[in-house]
């Protein structure tokens, strides 16, 4: 987030919205090849960053910067490659009969770096702490699947200890995906070191990942070399990193430019007309896994009832998403063609319902006429679209409304909340009276993850309060189902249901907008926006 | 004098009180809840947020939690912050870049605004006059944003003579730009106090007089001209000192520099009081301290004033 960004989009880098706003990356980026021979091994790269928001932990990370960093200092189970596709790391198995009990078998070998054993209580204990409300951990949420989790007491959920190199664990429901979770980061393991004395484990994170902390200048710099100790797929062609960090994403673009710096994560607002002209083919542009929606809270009256889903479905075909993307992020947005992202397994741009999302101004305004006969509200009506206003979302919503005042004829206006906070409170509460932004940057790279948290009945980010039986079924039926084929086919069937009730209005994926300098070669984007660093080569 | 200075050193205590209570109220009226915010798009569990309010005293109410910054303030101990940092160690390693920064400032809108605005002055009308007076009309005309924007791409990335940003490595050199964007606004106020007070200075009658009694020009210009000028100019760069070390946040962030300004900028949207109060504070210390300073010039400058 952030995080920059001071001027053009004031604050969007603050820590509140960090995880959503300032997200970026993904897709399969252009496929640089292998991690070839080519470069010095021991060139430092240097990536754009910030001061991490959190204790650079497991279970306490939750925004992107210090998410890069958590992310190359530990090994998970399992570890995501640019595609989103798990790979064992620490793990040899994970095996189910029923998708519901989870045998995880580990690998010999894999120490943190302060010498001691990566053991399955590493896993476990960590799981187990994380999950605890008692602990009060910002990752808690990530373990809601697993069976005795509570959000409300102390709690201990079902995982155990078989021995050494063997735990099990049980979820709630059973989830096909299992696997998928095991390369967030919340689910990295953590050494005794952690649980004699968490603050100062803070301060000097031990981890078993392909890099290690080397110094940390706060506010200025991390610096990360390679773990001896690493015994991965993931091991390190270059050198290290220096992660450095900028209060303006402009500083750090104006940085690349003059080879002072070496990868950028995002890149400027104010450089989204010309970035791709200034690097080439070093310039990275591809979906990410973050996709962006207004939301119709079911708390408003207007939209509620059949006249209502025809409002919903009026107010989607009025947006001409193409054309804002085009316009106001110069292509650094991706029109919305479902409710998950391209970048995920199982994508599809025509599934039923869909062509809701296409721009139609005729059969919008023939849905809303049909909607006022049947129910009418006031001729003069105003819909109110209700974001934060301390990142740069006027213009989007000022574009939106735009489109909905001349096709529908009816008011439209931006209902701003200065900070995020304020936005959060004001939609928890049920104060908004319009619809409201909504976001999801994905966790893991599975459909699930786009849909249970958001729409299934009660889930912690349903905020617009939607509950349907037959979405939530189909749901259950996917997550039990046999292979990841079935899975798909079946969220596809839970999403056309989205598309009938419109309890969000998808409007467009966010891009990974990046880009590197000519001193580094690899440099690739993963699915999660984040670039993947071991394999970036450095000549000098 | 030292009873002046006593004085006026004791004037601080009401003025912090009721300065830090002000900011408090203020940042303890801002709306919204921080802790909810903390866990991003997706949220924390009410229990979670419950014992970090706990942790953070933000349960309590708030002139508990004013008593308990005033103790901070006393023992020099605020607690940690939301990413747990010790909070006097934050503000330590804001302060001596900003303040580096903005004293460098300070001298390039001294010696060069005094500098022109003695020679347009002196030279009222003339050729060079009209020039620096359209020159200083421009600097305060563009916004500092635009003024190191352009400096950075211009100086740092197309001609590299000075780096483009400043980021962990504060030195002179990397410095010199920031600071000269900084001073430019106020280095043209300067510039245009001087010329005009040096130019109703030298037409005034004891400096006349000091010419019938043979005094050479450049005694004239500095002993007689220039001392009486200053007052104002004095007057203006105290305050500015201030106004520099708590405006730089647009500099900083276009030159990555990790000052007070990007700091201050982060615990206000963070809603965390005790580091934005803290933080503001010593910049109300290092106003009053400037203002201190100026007054006990004047009595320097011209020696008309004293102080007992």
């Amino acid at each position: 987030m952030t995080p920059r960004r001071r001027l053009a989009g004031v604050g969007s880098f603050a820590l509140a919205s960090a995880l959503l706003l300032s997200a970026c990356g993904g897709g399969s980026g252009d496929d640089t090849g292998e991690t070839s021979a080519e470069g010095d091994s021991s060139g430092i790269v240097t990536v754009s960053s910030g001061e991490p928001q959190n204790p650079l932990t497991p279970g306490m990370t939750n925004e992107v910067y210090g998410g890069l960093v958590v992310k190359n200092i530990y090994e998970g189970l399992v570890s995501y490659d640019a595609e989103g596709a798990v790979h064992n790391e620490v793990a040899e198995s994970i095996e189910s009969d029923d998708n519901k009990t989870w045998t995880i078998t580990i690998k010999d070998g894999w120490e943190f770096s302060d010498g001691t054993p990566v053991t399955a209580s590493s896993f476990v204990d960590s799981w187990k702490y994380i999950a605890n409300i008692e602990n009060a951990q910002n990752q808690q949420y990530f373990f809601n699947g697993f069976k005795g989790y509570d959000p409300e007491k102390p709690s201990d959920i079902a995982v155990e200890v078989v021995d050494d190199h063997t735990f099990t664990a049980e979820l709630s429901v059973p989830s096909s995906d299992f696997e998928l979770w095991l390369g967030y980061s919340a689910f990295y393991p953590m050494p005794e070191a952690f649980f004699e004395d968490p603050e100062a484990f803070a301060d000097e994170p031990i981890g078993n990942g392909p890099y290690e902390i080397e110094s940390w200048e706060h506010d200025q710099q991390i610096s990360l070399r390679p773990s001896d100790s690493y015994a991965g797929e993931r091991t390190p062609a270059n050198g290290g990193i220096d992660m450095i960090a900028y209060t303006e994403e402009d500083a750090a673009y104006n940085d690349l430019l003059s080879d002072n710096l070496d990868i950028i994560t995002n890149v400027p607002a104010s450089a989204f007309g010309t970035f791709e002209d200034d690097l080439g083919d070093r310039a990275v542009n591809q979906p990410a896994a973050v996709i962006q929606v207004v939301n119709v809270p079911e708390w408003v009256e207007e939209f509620q009832g059949e006249a209502g889903v025809k409002r919903r479905k009026a107010i989607s075909m009025a947006i001409d998403r193409p054309t804002i993307t085009e316009t106001i992020y110069q292509g650094a947005r991706t029109p919305a063609h479902d409710f998950t992202s391209p970048v995920i397994d199982g994508y599809s741009e025509d599934i039923p319902g869909s062509e809701i999302l296409e721009y139609n101004a005729d059969e919008a305004k023939k849905l809303w006429d049909e909607a006022q006969s049947e129910s009418p509200i006031a001729d003069d009506y105003t819909l109110l679209i209700a974001s934060n206003a301390d990142s740069d979302h006027q213009t989007w919503v000022d574009a939106v409304c735009n489109n909905i005042r001349q096709v529908l004829e009816i008011g439209c206006e931006f209902d701003p909340y200065t900070t995020f906070d304020e936005f959060l409170d004001a939609r928890d509460n049920q104060e908004i009276k319009g619809i409201f932004r909504g976001g999801w940057q994905a966790d893991w790279p599975s459909m699930s993850n786009f849909l249970g948290p958001i729409y299934g009945t009660g889930a912690g980010s349903n905020d617009m309060k939607y509950s349907s039986k037959a979405f939530d079924a189909k749901l259950d039926e996917a997550a039990a189902a046999e292979s990841p084929e079935d899975a798909t086919a079946l969220y596809k069937e839970a999403q056309e249901i989205l598309f009938q009730d419109v309890p969000g209005i998808p409007l467009w994926y966010q891009n990974a907008t990046a880009g590197y300098s000519q001193a580094v070669e690899n440099v690739q984007f993963g699915w999660d926006s984040d670039p993947i660093l071991y394999q970036v080569t450095k000549s000098e | 004098m030292l009873s002046y200075l006593g004085r006026r050193i004791l004037q601080l205590i009401p003025v912090f009180l009721g300065a830090t209570l002000l900011l408090y109220a203020m940042v303890f009226l801002r709306p919204g809840d921080p802790i909810a915010a903390l866990g991003g798009e997706r949220g924390l569990p009410e229990a979670t947020q419950e014992a970090i309010r706990a942790e953070y005293n933000l349960d309590k109410p708030f002139i508990v939690q004013y008593l308990l910054f005033l103790r901070g303030v006393v023992t020099l101990d605020f607690g940690v912050d939301f990413r747990g940092r010790e909070i006097t160690e934050v503000i330590a390693n804001a302060f001596p870049v900003t303040m580096q920064l903005a004293l460098m400032a300070l001298v390039i809108e001294a010696v060069f605004g005094i500098g022109f605005g003695l020679i347009a002055g002196l030279r009222k009308g003339k050729f060079f006059d009209g020039t620096v007076m359209v020159l200083s009309l421009t600097l305060i005309a563009v916004p500092t944003f635009v003024l190191g924007f352009i400096m950075q791409i211009v100086v740092g990335v197309n001609l590299g003579w000075l780096p483009v940003t400043v980021g962990n490595n504060p030195d002179f050199v990397s410095l010199l730009m920031p600071a000269i964007v900084l001073a430019g606004t106020s280095f043209a106020y300067v510039l245009r106090l001087t010329r005009t007070s040096v130019a109703e200075n030298s037409t005034a009658d004891y400096v006349r007089t000091a010419r019938a009694r043979g005094l050479g020009r450049y005694q004239v210009t500095t002993r007689h001209v220039l001392r009486n000028s200053l007052i104002p100019v004095v007057t203006f760069i105290g305050a500015d000192l201030g106004a520099l070390m708590s405006g730089s946040i647009i500099t900083e962030g276009i030159f990555n520099i990790h000052g007070v300004g990007g700091t201050l900028y982060d615990a206000i949207t963070r809603g965390e009081s005790v580091t934005v109060v803290a933080m503001t504070t010593v910049l109300v210390v290092v106003y009053i301290a400037a203002n201190l300073l100026v007054d006990l010039l004047y009595a320097a400058l011209d020696p008309r004033i004293r102080y007992a």
